[in-house]
């Protein structure tokens, strides 16, 4: 047993309780830093990229995507650090994250759905179901079925 | 390095403590925590979905442009920025008390809980201010049958479709009903009387709207409300509880609960959980505002 306080029987060790609160302003800065950068590039999507007509969708998209990264940044932070996950045993972590890695599926593959709804509406929406017509094979004379 | 030590000579899987050097609260709390984020993962997927299969999309800059105080502004994104930090700051001042907990400082830890109780709630009146905004506002739409209407941000009614250009706006004017017609001149004249409008003929609000160079928004997709409505709805709840159980600790922290007790570990699963709701409010976020 450490001589640091020990919340439960279960626990064999308890943490060393950290030094000073240096760790978490730096890492309240960080989120903040990154906030702003968000925000700079959200606020030029709002604008169509600072009224840049040239700008493409691709381009678009590609800003859209930076900001999904840095927002993944700003959660791992916040469970590393504030949640104190980081400072947990090997174990405990991957019970929390290997199952998580079930999004990696669940937005793809439902992110894919709906792309292929809007494809297929677009392309069938107002317009009569077309029915493929097959024309039979011209029968022989005189042959039996 | 003396809890590396004990790492290496401790036999985790022989029973008689855990397994994660965690107590069974802790580990739960982190496992409820885990769940929830499904939960909130997929209502924030199937926002996703839905939103993928439109080919037009309500554009959020347009829809949240307003700062309390300053009127018509144009000021995308900036009021949710404040919320953002006010969330931001709370999890500093929660993970400070939690902090303030192992060294057992009993007036630290009440302190660093009052100020995020403080910002909790400073986050959820920001919150009522922009539901109350959506739902009261007043936006001129085009319906389906070709006539114009005032409509507001709810679950049912999306006014934020693509705009309308202003000989369309003109034609839609002419098939208009008159009580319609007098609720659209009323949100250009705010402190003209009503009643007065109501006097006006059909012809005279038609020139009364035209010459006022109003925009007209098609309806937008009906989801967006229910989606945006819901999925806040739910994180402010969320808030909402992580606040009611920060004011029990506090609480219990003033009679000394957690003193007697001889540590502060009810503070760290609070935490978790307030820590948690700003995770989440990270993709509520960058799903409705960002992007």
């Amino acid at each position: 047993m450490s001589e640091h306080m020990v919340t439960s029987p279960e626990v064999t060790f308890a943490h060393a309780p950290a030094e000073g609160t240096g760790r978490i302003w730096k890492i309240f800065w960080l989120l903040s830093f990154i906030t702003v950068i968000e925000l700079v590039l959200g606020f030029g999507l709002a604008k169509h990229w600072y009224g840049d007509p040239e700008t493409s969708h691709t381009q678009i998209l590609f800003v859209k995507g930076v900001i999904c990264i840095l927002s993944f940044a700003k959660a791992f932070y916040i469970v590393s650090v504030f949640m104190h996950l980081g400072d947990e045993i090997r174990n405990m972590i991957m019970t929390i994250v290997v199952p998580l890695c079930l999004f990696v599926w669940f937005i793809t593959a439902f992110l894919w759905d709906g792309n292929s709804w809007k494809t297929l509406r677009n392309r069938y929406n107002g317009k009569p179901a077309q029915i493929e017509k097959i024309i039979p094979a011209a029968k022989e004379k005189g042959a039996k079925d | 390095m003396s809890t590396v030590a004990a790492q290496h000579e401790t036999k985790w899987w022989s029973g008689g403590r855990s397994p994660f050097n965690a107590s069974y609260g802790k580990v739960m709390m982190w496992y409820f925590l885990m769940s929830d984020a499904f939960t909130f993962g997929a209502f924030l997927i199937s926002y996703g979905t839905i939103r993928f299969s439109q080919n037009f999309w309500t554009d959020p800059n347009k829809v949240f442009n307003s700062f309390p105080g300053f009127g018509h502004m144009d000021l995308p994104l900036a009021f949710v920025s404040l919320m953002t930090f006010i969330l931001i700051a709370s999890s500093v001042t929660m993970v400070l008390a939690v902090h303030e907990g192992h060294k057992m400082n009993k007036k630290g830890v009440e302190n660093y809980m009052l100020l995020t109780i403080i910002g909790g709630i400073a986050f959820l009146s920001c919150q009522a201010w922009e539901w109350t905004h959506l739902l009261t506002g007043e936006h001129i739409a085009l319906l389906n049958d070709g006539s114009l209407s005032v409509l507001p941000t709810t679950t049912r009614m999306n006014p934020w479709g693509a705009e309308i250009p202003h000989e369309a706006m003109l034609a839609a004017l002419k098939t208009t009903p008159q009580d319609q017609l007098v609720n659209i001149a009323s949100t250009i004249h705010h402190e003209g009387a009503s009643h007065n409008l109501a006097e006006m003929s059909n012809t005279q609000l038609v020139d009364m709207i035209s010459a006022a160079g109003i925009h007209a928004n098609h309806t937008g997709p009906i989801a967006f409300g229910g989606y945006f409505f819901g999925i806040t709805g739910f994180h402010g709840f969320h808030v909402l509880s992580g606040v009611v159980i920060n004011i029990i600790m506090y609480i219990k922290t003033k009679l000394s609960h957690f003193e007697q007790r001889g540590h502060y570990e009810m503070i760290e699963k609070a935490g978790l959980y307030w820590h948690f709701v700003d995770l989440v409010w990270v993709f509520v976020f960058l799903c409705f505002y960002l992007i």
